[in-house]
């Protein structure tokens, strides 16, 4: 039950993009399109799970009995670029369509701010490895939700008459704004 | 001459916030106070500087496939000394800044400079531009945290950050009137769009005024 509530938490109450800002780039940069969003999404969600139970593992069986934690940046930064580097080759051999789309934004991964955010929360609030499990994927998940209602909405921004000045980018902030607040109303549910 | 240039780029006509875009998270997440927003461009121009020197040191020993990862590598070196003196020297800022300092690392800004500028050039522009750059960035989180915590809290205030009970000036303004949703995320999405737009509208009547000399 504890666990349902933390993911529950995670995904919606407490939004990784919305309330803690993490991922802000992609959202603004992948969400032309939604169906791009939510390849984006997919291969955040992968990355993120493998990332935070790898670097949990990490953190716990290697850099601590060796009392060399203030190394925990540069090695959670290295399991991440691999593990992008990991997926771009998948893609790249798989599916080809998927990686031209994504372009730039698939190496750019790796300086995700929810891919690294996730791994060091999990270290700071002291999550068992199940716990930290579950916070790699309930986290990617809100991501991808955000970034698919977030890319539907912007779709019909394009078509909306907008003041010159708020085109694009301004409008596109005030409207991730919007749904802030409206994911702060759900803020008593956890 | 050209080398001021080098430096003033950064502060507004590619100045990473407003303009590039780049590096929004922290922007966004740490500007609930000013004090918050002064420390964290202080810790950013450090790694900044420091990390566009060392890699335009070695810029010509780096093989060029793997220069990615030894950028990052050597950011993650510097962000986490700045880290760890922070904690040390200044410890009510590293409590109020908390994950956005290791996540210096990921932060656009550094790698972009890294590999826009300081792979190219020599010791001194890079570090020119890295002040710049940096100094661009203190700016605009220093804009952005203004308007919030004016409109948040009805005042502004800044605290020594290396003794948090000393303050340097604390005002209130209309404290009674403030709207407390700018201190929240929502508030932190609006305020950047809304300067955003400034910029924007700037730009628009800019181009429209060099249209009409050009009609003339």
């Amino acid at each position: 039950m504890e666990l349902v509530s933390l993911f529950i938490g995670l995904t919606f109450v407490n939004n990784v993009v919305l309330s803690k800002f993490y991922a802000v780039c992609p959202l603004l940069g992948v969400s032309k399109k939604p169906k791009n969003a939510l390849n984006m999404g997919y291969a955040v969600t992968f990355v993120i799970f493998v990332a935070s139970i790898v670097t949990y593992a990490l953190y716990y069986f290697v850099l601590e009995p060796l009392k060399i934690q203030y190394l925990d940046l540069i090695t959670f930064i290295l399991v991440i670029a691999s593990l992008v580097q990991f997926v771009e080759m998948f893609l790249k051999k798989t599916s080809p369509e998927i990686y031209k789309a994504m372009g730039v934004y698939l190496p750019l991964i790796t300086t995700n701010c929810a891919v690294l955010g996730v791994a060091l929360d999990n270290i700071s609030a002291g999550y068992n490895f199940i716990e930290a499990a579950v916070a790699g994927l309930a986290v990617p998940i809100g991501f991808t939700i955000v970034i698919y209602v977030f890319a539907t909405i912007r779709e019909r921004l394009d078509i909306a008459d907008v003041p010159a000045s708020f085109k694009g980018t301004p409008i596109a902030l005030i409207t991730a704004g919007i749904m802030a607040c409206a994911l702060a109303g759900i803020a008593g549910l956890v | 001459m050209k080398k001021f240039d080098i430096f003033k780029k950064g502060l507004f006509v590619e100045n990473p916030i407003f303009v590039l875009l780049l590096g929004l998270c922290s922007a966004l997440a740490i500007t609930t106070t000013l004090t918050n927003a002064i420390g964290m461009g202080m810790a950013v121009i450090c790694v900044l500087i420091m990390s566009n020197v060392i890699i335009s040191l070695l810029r010509n020993i780096i093989p060029n496939e793997i220069r990615i990862p030894v950028f990052i590598v050597i950011i993650a070196t510097l962000v986490k000394c700045v880290q760890m003196l922070m904690n040390a020297y200044t410890p009510a800022l590293y409590e109020s800044l908390g994950v956005f300092i290791p996540l210096i690392v990921v932060n656009c800004i550094i790698l972009g400079r890294a590999e826009s500028f300081a792979s190219k050039n020599g010791v001194f522009d890079s570090l020119l531009d890295a002040l710049g750059m940096g100094l661009g960035y203190t700016f605009a989180v220093v804009v952005i945290s203004f308007f919030r915590e004016l409109i948040g809290t009805g005042g502004l205030s800044l605290y020594n950050p290396f003794d948090a009970s000393q303050v340097i000036f604390d005002i209130k303004i209309f404290a009674d009137y403030s709207i407390s949703l700018f201190t929240q995320p929502a508030g932190a999405f609006i305020t950047l769009g809304c300067i955003l737009a400034f910029v924007q509208f700037l730009n628009i009547r800019k181009e429209n005024k060099a249209k009409k000399a050009e009609v003339k």
